[in-house]
């Protein structure tokens, strides 16, 4: 599905900065709050939001992290330079191009060496202004045995604003750290989204990922690729997203085992409750051992459609890449099963579907959990 | 309690039940033998209105009503409660969620319940997923302490179950058959035997359960027809010596 970048705005839309949060306007609060970002920062090692054009907010409460806006971040860091474009090429595609000639910011999060953070870090991507478009590079890089878990919320304002988001992110996982990543997508049905990330991970590093979309989005399209670039690496991908009427979304993940000792695995449950997505997988293996598995587990609701693409590429002797794949309506037997313990139809498929939106193995801090069952039980609404 | 009146089931356009007749009494407990295949799940789930079967003939009465076809979660709602022999697992659906979920309106507490069959550490994990055998019949007497039905339908609650189990499992389906009666003051235990009203009906082939409870009637099961009609431990002794092959000469 094709976005025409014509009908955004690029430019102009710059926000200023606060120095204290809840200076932001009650909607914005509500809008970040439901992209997982906790405005109260009770329980955070550093926050990060931007909004439209620029950055409005940026703080460390942890030695252990560092975080800037982009521009700042590249005029006091010369290396940086050498890790933006690296992992991803600016001529890949036309939003890359138009993010490489118009950056809008973005920011550098480095957790430093040893660094064990027990508070998350938390970023917010907002597109505040009507038919804004909105360019951001972002760079995280988890040094040699450090450990952090980032949320990065991505929302609109106003649930029915028209926009556009292009998010570049580069991972760069470094020896034995340990990062989970959780992006939440809170996006409405006139928003057309393309990210665009790439990450490495080295010898003993982990990478994880959470992704959760449960809101209506016109258009979305990702693939990020994660390379296991050190021997004992680790890549794990959950994902849950809900894809109702009037919403597109090609999803997917890409791995690359480029060292031996190396192990993915990718879990996607996709609900397409009156809409459509297209749920990829890919795995290579260019080493041996490796072991790698693919998940794909596909809802079908309201004459919603799954196009489910797993890929294995096994380029090595004795690499173990396997794949699981189903698509399909709510089982009869599981319904059954609810309903002679006295639920009815809609009870039964609630229960399922709730059950098969879980999200415990993230192990999201509580408050963003809590925002997460508000948004299941919101988005049910439209599916039954 | 239950009434089945020639009642004929088929899978599929293939005739799987042939006329069978059963009445259950108000606290009566009916234990059902029969080869395999030979239709003893097919009743069940016939009883609970589940799974792809077609009721041709016959109909189906509970307390005087018909509910042949009644949709299921209402027949659960009157008092219906089924053990299944495979129940499903089911994807982030917490067994404790279940459980909760068996009780409706009434207010239970989880953990105890839960205790008594030693599922406490089952709680939060997905409902049958990865459970051993023996487990899945504990998880389903546990649902069952939860729901409280006043007609029991086991399909072979020992199948697969180890000799300590067995007692646990045994136990707990006598509590649930008979409750958990203790003589006081102003009534007497034979008093309270009679006040109970739970019915059950038990698929068995090893008969083990039959230690554990007070069954008052057997039947057996064989090619789609109900024959029989006996003390169920002598239905046992004699089905242990001739196997299922004098059937044959009982329905001709
Ligand atoms: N979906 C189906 N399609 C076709 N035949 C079926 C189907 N389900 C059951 N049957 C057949 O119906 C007959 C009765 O099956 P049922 O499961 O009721 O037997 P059972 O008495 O419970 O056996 P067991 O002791 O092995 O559990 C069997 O021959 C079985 O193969
Ligand atoms: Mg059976």
């Amino acid at each position: 599905m094709k976005v025409d970048l014509s009908k955004y705005e690029f430019s102009d839309h710059e926000s200023n900065e606060v120095d204290d949060l809840t200076r932001l306007e009650k909607g914005e609060q509500e809008s970040m709050k439901m992209a997982g970002f906790d405005v109260s920062e009770k329980n955070t090692s550093a926050s990060f939001v931007q909004i439209d054009h620029n950055h409005a907010f940026c703080k460390s409460y942890d030695p252990g992290v560092e975080i800037l806006p982009l521009g700042l971040a590249l005029s006091i860091d010369e290396g940086l330079a050498d890790l933006q474009w690296n992992l991803l090429k600016p001529d890949k595609d036309e939003f890359t191009r138009l993010a490489a000639d118009n950056t809008h910011g973005g920011y550098v999060i480095r957790i430093k060496k040893g660094a064990k953070l027990s508070a998350p870090v938390q970023s917010c991507l907002m597109m505040h202004t009507n038919k804004v478009g909105q360019n951001v590079h972002n760079l995280i890089i988890v040094e040699e045995g450090a450990e952090a878990h980032i949320l990065s919320g991505c929302t609109t304002t106003e649930a029915d604003q028209s926009a556009a988001h292009i998010g570049i992110s580069e991972f760069y996982v470094e020896k034995n750290a340990s990062l989970t990543f959780t992006m939440v997508h809170n996006w409405g049905e006139n928003v057309e989204v393309r990210p665009r990330s790439a990450g490495q991970v080295e010898a003993g590093g982990i990478f994880l990922s959470n992704y959760i979309s449960l809101k209506p989005v016109r258009n979305l399209q990702m693939n990020p690729l994660i390379t296991l670039k050190g021997a004992g690496s680790i890549a794990r991908f959950n994902s849950v997203v809900v894809s109702t009427e009037n919403t597109f979304m090609d999803v997917g993940n890409r791995v690359i085992l480029d060292a031996a000792d190396t192990r993915t695995e990718i879990i996607s449950h996709a609900i397409a409750a009156g809409g459509h997505i297209i749920a990829r997988g890919h795995i290579q293996a260019n080493c041996s051992p490796a072991k790698g598995h693919l998940e794909c587990q596909g809802l079908l609701l309201n004459n919603g459609i799954i196009q489910a693409i797993p890929e294995l590429d096994g380029r090595a002797e004795g690499v173990e890449l396997s794949h699981e794949a189903a698509v399909g309506k709510i089982a009869k037997e599981e319904l059954e099963y609810l309903m002679i313990r006295g639920l009815d139809e809609e009870e039964a498929s609630s229960a399922i579907v709730r059950g098969f939106l879980n999200i415990d193995i993230m192990g999201l801090p509580p408050e963003l959990k809590t925002e997460i069952d508000k948004a299941v039980t919101e988005s049910q609404k439209s599916m039954f | 309690m239950i009434t089945l009146e020639n009642l004929h089931v088929s899978i599929q356009g293939n005739p799987v039940l042939e006329g069978i007749n059963l009445s259950i009494d108000d606290g009566e407990t009916v234990i059902l033998f029969g080869p395999n295949g030979s239709g003893k799940t097919t009743l069940l789930y016939t009883i609970m209105g589940i799974g792809n079967y077609d009721v041709t003939e016959g109909r189906i009465l509970f307390d005087d009503e018909d509910i042949t076809s009644l949709p299921v979660h209402k027949r659960a709602r009157k008092g219906i409660g089924m053990s299944m022999q495979r129940p499903p697992s089911i994807h982030g659906l917490k067994t404790r969620g279940l459980v909760a979920m068996c009780a409706g309106e009434r207010k239970i507490d989880i953990d105890t319940l839960a205790k008594k069959v030693n599922l406490e550490t089952f709680l939060d994990r997905d409902i049958n997923l990865g459970f051993s055998g023996g487990e899945i019949k504990r998880s389903e007497i546990l649902q069952l302490l939860a729901q409280q039905p006043d007609l029991l339908l086991f399909d072979e609650p020992e199948s697969g179950v180890d000799v300590e189990n067995m007692d646990l499992i045994g136990n707990m389906i006598r509590e649930l058959l008979e409750g958990n009666p203790e003589p006081d003051a102003e009534h007497t235990m034979n008093e309270l035997m009679h006040e109970r009203k739970t019915s059950g009906l038990i698929i068995t082939h090893t008969g083990y359960i039959l230690d554990y409870i007070a069954a008052d009637r057997g039947h057996v099961l064989y090619d789609g027809h109900l024959c029989c009609a006996d003390n169920p431990k002598r239905i046992l002794d004699h089905l242990k010596k001739y196997g299922y092959k004098e059937c044959i000469r009982c329905l001709s």
